[in-house]
């Protein structure tokens, strides 16, 4: 045994040292956050919570082109089309099933008009599995919830797209 | 035979083949939008180029250049790939790339082809050229921005329907694809301009914006909206078939497809019967299975039975039948629903015995009572293209709008008991001649005088090159009518022997054309798939399956066994139709000695060996000699309205409004712009 062992063994120095850490720790700033009423920042390209779009006049971007129901590696999404009374096509049903989705964001990849996209949005937990799934009206009335952070998302991300 | 060399290597073609040929033989693929086999050559895509030498130091259009001894083809060089790049930046020019709104999308040959041989990019950035929509008819949907003026639709409306309904207006860059003052398209095949028409300019009106080609599952199938059993492909989502479309069979139906055939699918998903029903106190009543069979079996017919056959069901049907009446000792079997009665001693004599695609080389046509044109609208093609070839065709019975030179005769059966004094000249001058008896001279005994008049002009003969030619035909309308008559459902006096015997228990298989009234007597036992006729005269409902609900097989009229296959499940509780027939034996103790389908094929195929080949013909034999008879009567055609003949295509919104549009001349229903 050494003489700096026998010192450091008879003054503490490990327990001194342990609370000198505990308190420069207790004048630092807080690693944790106070949620849900502070968030940390998100990336314009975080993929949570799908939405689908309008147009800015209220019209709905989604032409039922089918491109994401095909691209979707998890089968989550089925869509069914037909022509709207003025001709043009549209989709009369648009179901996300979430429980399935693994958000790898490719449908929003696929999308030709930016309709379907995974929004900032991650707080959308339920009470039953049925809530899960999701239909057009709730995807359209995300998508009006969350235009302006999409839309900022979206423009934030293009130069890179 | 001459010699050319493909991309280095040297290949033998036949005298008369183009280079585009010569490359596909050679195994090179070569992109084209307006050359297609069974039209004529028009060249003006331009996507077909090659470097051909000896020759003009610029590429060719392969399609249009007749392949030549010596010539020297390169479909890979770089002004090949270059010239190919150019022609698709031009294509495109106009071309709006709207494929995710596009119904062609995923099956567009200028998708697919400008992935493959165009440049990438896109380097215009003017405007692009707008084209009004045309109306084409309740079938047809046209987006004439999207096409590319390959006139594909213009020749097949020329060449292959024979009526001039399609056109090209204006030159150059406004060209416009158009019905003559946009009328509706009223030919019975013109719906296949939709799978000729390379983009998406011409698509599906009923199937617009349905489903997309990956969705669907593609199951072989055939038609049975006549007896020409085209060859089909069944196209579903999940349990409801969406599309019927074409298959290529060179000895059936060519490519084509009947409007009826290919549109009667949403008829399938319409008045259906879903569940058995009893009917009690004069009203039908949903029951359970159980209870229904319970009400066949109450009924306890013993040997006094009978079956009746519909127009759509296929041979392991009417075999189940046939056994399960055997099973009961009676052998009380009929298809002939409408109270035609012509001798069935010999098939041979019932048989389209030229063949649908024999019947192409015939030089002398005599027609006797049948509308070709709405009995088999494939067979109608043929027909055109052997009087293209020079065929003289002469028709007895009222007139009809014949798509090529045709003299009619009269519409009494009996002209053909002393034949005019030309038309049987022109018979006898023949190589080839051919007499076609449809349903309507059937009935009138043209059976018998046209078996004599065969005899005496001897429509069957050897040719100069060894083969033999039968020029006797019989052409029938139900799909399901040489199977019948098969195995055997014919009785000497047609439907009315079956009145006549007086059964307990008619058993009647999809049948809507009988006049039930001539029943009254018999408790009435229908195992189809549809709320027609025959389910309003019925005691005793049993749902059963549609042509794409099960497998079958079906003769058509020229006796070419064809195998269908299950595409769809029935809705509901509704069963195949061996298996109702398996359960109703179980009801009523008797053996049919089968129990599952497997087994049913393998007891049929050991009955019946000529139906153990998918698509080959059965031998039925020599025609029939020493028949006399003579014909009479007014011939009336049977089919009055060409959209509406069977059940399903009774049941289909599409084929309604075609009759409605078409044939009773109503006016189109408002259409939205896009």
């Amino acid at each position: 045994m050494s003489v700096a062992h026998l010192i450091k063994s008879f003054t503490l120095w490990e327990f001194v040292k342990a609370h000198a850490l505990t308190l420069k720790y207790f004048f630092k700033e807080k690693a944790t956050i106070n949620y849900p009423y502070e968030k940390n920042p998100l990336s314009p390209r975080f993929r949570g919570e799908h939405a689908l779009r309008r147009y800015p006049n209220g019209e709905e971007r989604c032409i039922a082109c089918k491109l994401c129901e095909a691209i979707c590696p998890a089968q989550a999404i089925t869509i069914e089309a037909e022509p709207r009374d003025d001709g043009s096509r549209r989709t009369t049903r648009y179901d996300i099933d979430m429980t399935k989705c693994i958000f790898c964001g490719f449908c929003q990849e696929a999308c030709p008009v930016d309709a379907v996209v995974e929004g900032p949005n991650f707080e959308y937990a339920t009470e039953t599995r049925a809530e899960l799934l999701y239909d057009k009206n709730k995807l359209l009335a995300n998508g009006d919830k969350w235009e302006r952070a999409i839309a900022a998302n979206l423009e934030a991300d293009a130069p890179y797209r | 035979m001459p010699k050319v060399k493909v991309d280095g290597v040297e290949l033998e073609v036949p005298a008369g083949a183009t280079v585009l040929q010569a490359c596909e033989m050679a195994g090179k693929e070569i992109p084209r939008f307006c050359y297609h086999e069974r039209l004529s050559i028009a060249g003006n895509c331009r996507m077909c180029l090659v470097e051909v030498k000896p020759g003009p130091p610029k590429p060719q259009a392969s399609c249009a250049l007749p392949a030549a001894e010596g010539q020297e083809i390169r479909t890979d060089s770089e002004m090949v790939k270059k010239a190919r790049e150019g022609v698709m930046e031009f294509l495109l020019i106009n071309h709006p790339l709207d494929c995710p709104i596009c119904d062609q999308g995923g099956e567009c040959d200028l998708q697919d082809q400008s992935v493959a041989y165009g440049r990438g990019s896109s380097r215009y950035h003017e405007h692009k050229r707008a084209v009004t929509e045309k109306y084409m008819g309740p079938l047809i949907k046209t987006v004439m921005t999207r096409c590319i003026q390959c006139t594909r639709c213009v020749r097949f409306s020329e060449e292959i329907t024979g009526v001039d309904e399609i056109g090209a207006l204006y030159r150059g860059e406004n060209m416009q694809i158009s019905t003559y003052l946009e009328k509706a398209s009223t030919h019975e095949l013109s719906a296949n301009v939709i799978d000729l028409c390379p983009v998406g300019a011409l698509t599906s009106r009923p199937y617009a914006f349905e489903a997309r080609p990956w969705e669907l599952k593609k199951t072989i199938s055939i038609d049975v909206s006549d007896a020409v059993g085209s060859n089909i492909r069944v196209d579903a989502r999940g349990r409801e078939a969406m599309r019927i479309l074409p298959r290529v069979n060179d000895d059936v139906n060519e490519e084509w497809l009947s409007d009826k055939g290919r549109y009667m699918v949403d008829g399938l998903s319409k008045r259906r019967l879903d569940r058995p029903f009893i009917r009690l106190d004069g009203k039908l009543k949903a029951v359970s299975w159980d209870e229904a069979l319970a009400a066949v079996a109450k009924i306890a017919p013993g040997n006094s039975i009978a079956a009746v056959a519909g127009d759509l069901v296929d041979v392991e049907t009417m075999y189940a039948a046939k056994k399960l009446l055997s099973g009961l000792g009676s052998s009380v079997l009929e298809g002939r629903q409408t109270g035609l009665a012509y001798n069935t001693a010999n098939l041979a004599a019932v048989n389209f015995n030229s063949g649908l695609a024999g019947i192409e080389s015939a030089d002398a046509i005599l027609i006797v009572g049948s509308h070709v044109r709405w009995e088999a609208a494939v067979l109608n093609a043929r027909l055109r293209k052997a009087v293209k070839h020079g065929a003289k065709v002469f028709i007895i019975g009222p007139e009809w709008a014949t798509t090529y030179p045709a003299e009619f005769l009269g519409s009494d059966a009996s002209v053909l008991n002393a034949l005019p004094a030309h038309v049987w000249s022109a018979l006898q001058g023949a190589k080839r001649p051919a007499l076609i008896i449809g349903g309507a001279g059937l009935a009138k005994g043209a059976l018998e005088a046209g078996l004599a008049i065969s005899e005496q002009l001897g429509l069957v003969r050897t040719l100069e090159d060894g083969s033999v030619w039968n020029g006797f035909n019989v052409l029938h309308m139900a799909a399901s009518r040489m199977g019948g008559l098969v195995l055997g459902y014919a009785q000497k006096g047609g439907i009315n022997d079956v009145a006549a015997a007086k059964p307990k228990l008619l058993l009647s298989l999809g049948a809507d054309e009988v006049d039930y009234a001539k029943f009254a007597d018999s408790m009435i036992v229908y195992v189809g798939h549809h709320g027609d006729k025959g389910a309003h005269a019925a005691d005793v409902i049993l749902p059963a399956s549609a042509f794409t609900e099960k497998a079958g097989i079906y003769v058509n009229t020229e006796g070419r066994v064809q195998f269908a296959e299950k595409a769809v499940f029935a809705p509901g509780d509704a069963r195949e139709d061996w298996a109702i027939l398996r359960a109703i034996a179980q009801v009523l103790n008797v053996n049919v000695g089968f129990d599952s389908f497997d087994e049913l094929r393998s007891a049929l195929f050991a009955e019946y060996p000529a139906l153990l080949v998918d698509g080959g013909l059965i031998d039925f034999g020599p025609l029939p000699t020493g028949v006399s008879g003579s014909a009479a009567g007014e011939i009336a055609y049977p089919i009055k309205d060409f959209y509406l003949t069977n059940p399903i295509a009774r049941a289909s919104e599409t084929l309604a409004r075609c009759s409605a549009e078409l044939l009773h001349g109503s006016q189109p229903q408002a259409e939205a712009a896009e």
